[in-house]
């Protein structure tokens, strides 16, 4: 096995004229900078607040003892926290299937646009712009019972008004962020699945037609299958960015009224900044951090699977 | 690609293409009627947003809002929470943080990139996945010991820790992109590069960073926005106007009692517009970058 990967014969290897000792240590050197950063910012931080998850850590209390489990059996036997878990298992199945089932249909339809797809998508864009603070903030006043764009309409179309508390009833307010989650999501859904849709070679579709398949046919056993690696991409990408739902959720309700529309992330800032918890705080941000890895892990070994292998 | 006008089969089109059309039309408005929103109340009177029964045509534009935004006189009894907000001052602190974290990111994730995409060496497929789990620590989790640690160093409320933290969050995102775009440029290259003489450093400079250049305008611009809409550890860092960037300042405009919708939706607008001409410059590079793996896969 070569030490560069661009190494296939002798001859190129002498013109390289890099040692062995060289080429392992060049990409390590190359990867120095971006692996310091890493671990002042996050890997360090992060160990810090494993330590301090064991702790009884207060900024109040002159002394820190450590208490091994406690926090974490503190947090386990807490009804509210399974909640939030259970809340957060439910909104993320959601979420990703339903910005992945309608940008599927979407896309289908974008595909056979036969005019406009190229400002269809740059309009289908706009979202992927707005961050996500900005989205919480406008689905907070879009589902505002006073003067939300929501009720207006009902206003307008029923000739009544309506004072639906969206973001405080029980399954409205969860509801609320599940739609401003969607809307963000989808367009990015969109954009890729329907780059896969439009890579498809046309000779099995045109074969599928003289053989008489429906249009349900070629959609269940062509197009479906061919694009997996889009479907995979898409959704890979769209859960990576799950801990985002925090910022929309922390603005639209932060978790509130009471409990009602807690999630694991707005769990992590109730206990920690305004209950001042922080040693709790760091069992359930671990807690968090664990989800997000699974996830990742799960996600990425496929990625690297498809990007290494048979390159070298 | 098909001709315009016609469908994807080469077929005139019938009925049901154009009806099928009409209702793809339809769904992308109410995609697109959120944000057509945000501009048309920024430029309301606060009479007709906050009027029941509701008022849907503008009958009135004005931009009072900006103008309160940006300190501007503005008619008698124009009312704004944006009169309170150091507007020019959280400007100026997202555009430094955003512009240098992702100048020092870019450049770490570029060598990152590099060295995934063109060494083979022990650990790659470790150190790519730990990039990845870094990447995927979630913000809020992060906050809370960032927190302790910046107030201890004497970086918390400062423009010098927002800009660290910045650069590590956006190097693993940075890597993974610069990595797919310099292995679409053939290795043949750079060897050729070499066999002419080439150092390896001038190879990578001369051949290869070019070739990569419009990736890393689209990873750079990636980055940048990423710093400009993080939230989660900005509302955390940054406590006072010396430090604090837009996204955290958006709360000012939800008081208790009082709401300003118009000047957060002018805020909003003032947010919005970096991101929309970045985006229209990089999109279809991003999209390369995001979908090469899927392509190769």
């Amino acid at each position: 096995m070569a030490t560069i990967s661009v190494t296939k014969s002798p001859a190129r290897a002498r013109a390289f004229e890099i040692s062995a000792d060289e080429a392992k240590r060049l990409p390590w050197l190359l990867l120095t900078p971006g692996l310091i950063a890493l671990a002042v910012v996050v890997a360090f931080p992060m160990l810090y607040s494993f330590y301090l998850s064991f702790t009884n850590y207060d900024l109040t209390r002159p002394t820190t003892e450590f208490i091994g489990l406690q926090n974490y059996i503190k947090l386990f036997s807490n009804a509210t926290f399974w909640q939030a878990f259970g809340r957060t298992v439910l909104f993320m199945t959601l979420a990703v299937n339903l910005e992945f089932l309608i940008g599927l249909g979407i896309a289908q339809l974008m595909a056979k646009a036969l005019l406009g797809r190229g400002l269809l998508r740059t309009v289908l864009m706009m979202p992927m712009m707005f961050a996500p603070v900005l989205v919480g903030f406008q689905f907070k006043w879009f589902f505002n019972d006073q003067v939300g764009l929501v009720n207006n309409l009902l206003y307008t179309i029923t000739g009544q008004p309506h004072i639906i508390p969206w973001l405080v009833q029980v399954p409205l307010g969860f509801i609320s962020i599940l739609v401003a989650e969607i809307w963000m999501g989808v367009p990015f859904m969109v954009i890729i699945l329907e780059a896969g849709i439009l890579s498809l070679p046309t000779e099995p579709f045109e074969a599928a037609e003289v053989d008489g398949a429906s249009g349900w046919q070629k959609f269940r056993h062509l197009t479906f299958p061919m694009i997996g690696p889009f479907i995979y991409t898409a959704m890979a990408i769209r859960s990576l960015d799950l801990a985002r739902v925090y910022d929309v959720v922390s603005i639209m309700t932060g978790g509130g009224p009471g409990t009602r529309t807690e999630l694991i992330w707005t769990y992590v800032y109730r206990l920690a900044f305004t209950g001042h918890d922080y040693a709790t705080g760091s069992a359930m941000s671990y807690v968090t951090v664990i989800v997000s890895f699974l996830f990742t892990f799960f996600l990425f070994r496929n990625v690297i699977r498809s990007r290494w292998e048979g390159r070298e | 690609m098909s001709a315009v006008g016609y469908t994807k089969a080469g077929r005139r089109p019938r009925i049901g293409d154009y009806l099928r059309d009409a209702a793809l039309y339809l769904i992308i408005f109410i995609f697109f009627l959120p944000v057509l929103w945000i501009i048309l109340t920024s430029i309301r009177p606060n009479m007709e947003i906050n009027t029941r029964p509701p008022i849907w045509i503008p009958r009135e534009l004005t931009l009072d809002s900006y103008k309160i935004l940006l300190g501007w006189p503005t008619p008698e009894g124009a009312f704004g929470l944006g009169s309170n907000i150091p507007f020019g001052q959280y400007a100026r602190n997202s555009i430094i943080i955003a512009t240098v974290s992702t100048l020092f990111s870019l450049t770490f994730g570029t060598l990152a990139g590099y060295a995934f995409a063109r060494f083979a060496f022990k650990g790659k497929n470790g150190v790519f996945l730990g990039m990845m789990l870094a990447r995927a620590v979630p913000g809020i989790a992060l906050s809370l010991p960032l927190f302790v640690l910046y107030a201890r160093l004497g970086l918390s409320d400062s423009i010098l820790g927002m800009i660290i933290t910045y650069v590590a969050l956006n190097v693993p995102f940075t890597a993974w992109l610069m990595d797919g775009f310099f292995r679409a440029i053939p290795a043949e290259l750079d060897e050729a590069a070499l066999i002419d003489g080439c150092s390896r450093w001038s190879a990578f400079l001369r051949v290869d960073l070019p070739l990569a250049l419009p990736g890393a305008a689209a990873s750079g611009i990636f980055a940048f926005l990423t710093a400009w809409n993080e939230f989660a550890l900005a509302n955390v860092i940054t406590r006072t106007p010396a430090s604090r960037t837009f996204p955290p300042a958006l709360y000012e405009f939800t008081g208790q009692f009082v709401s300003d919708w118009r000047g957060m939706c002018a805020m909003s607008v003032m947010m919005l517009i970096p991101a929309i001409i970045f985006v229209a410059l990089v999109q279809r590079q991003l999209m390369t970058g995001l979908t090469s793996g899927a392509m190769k896969g």
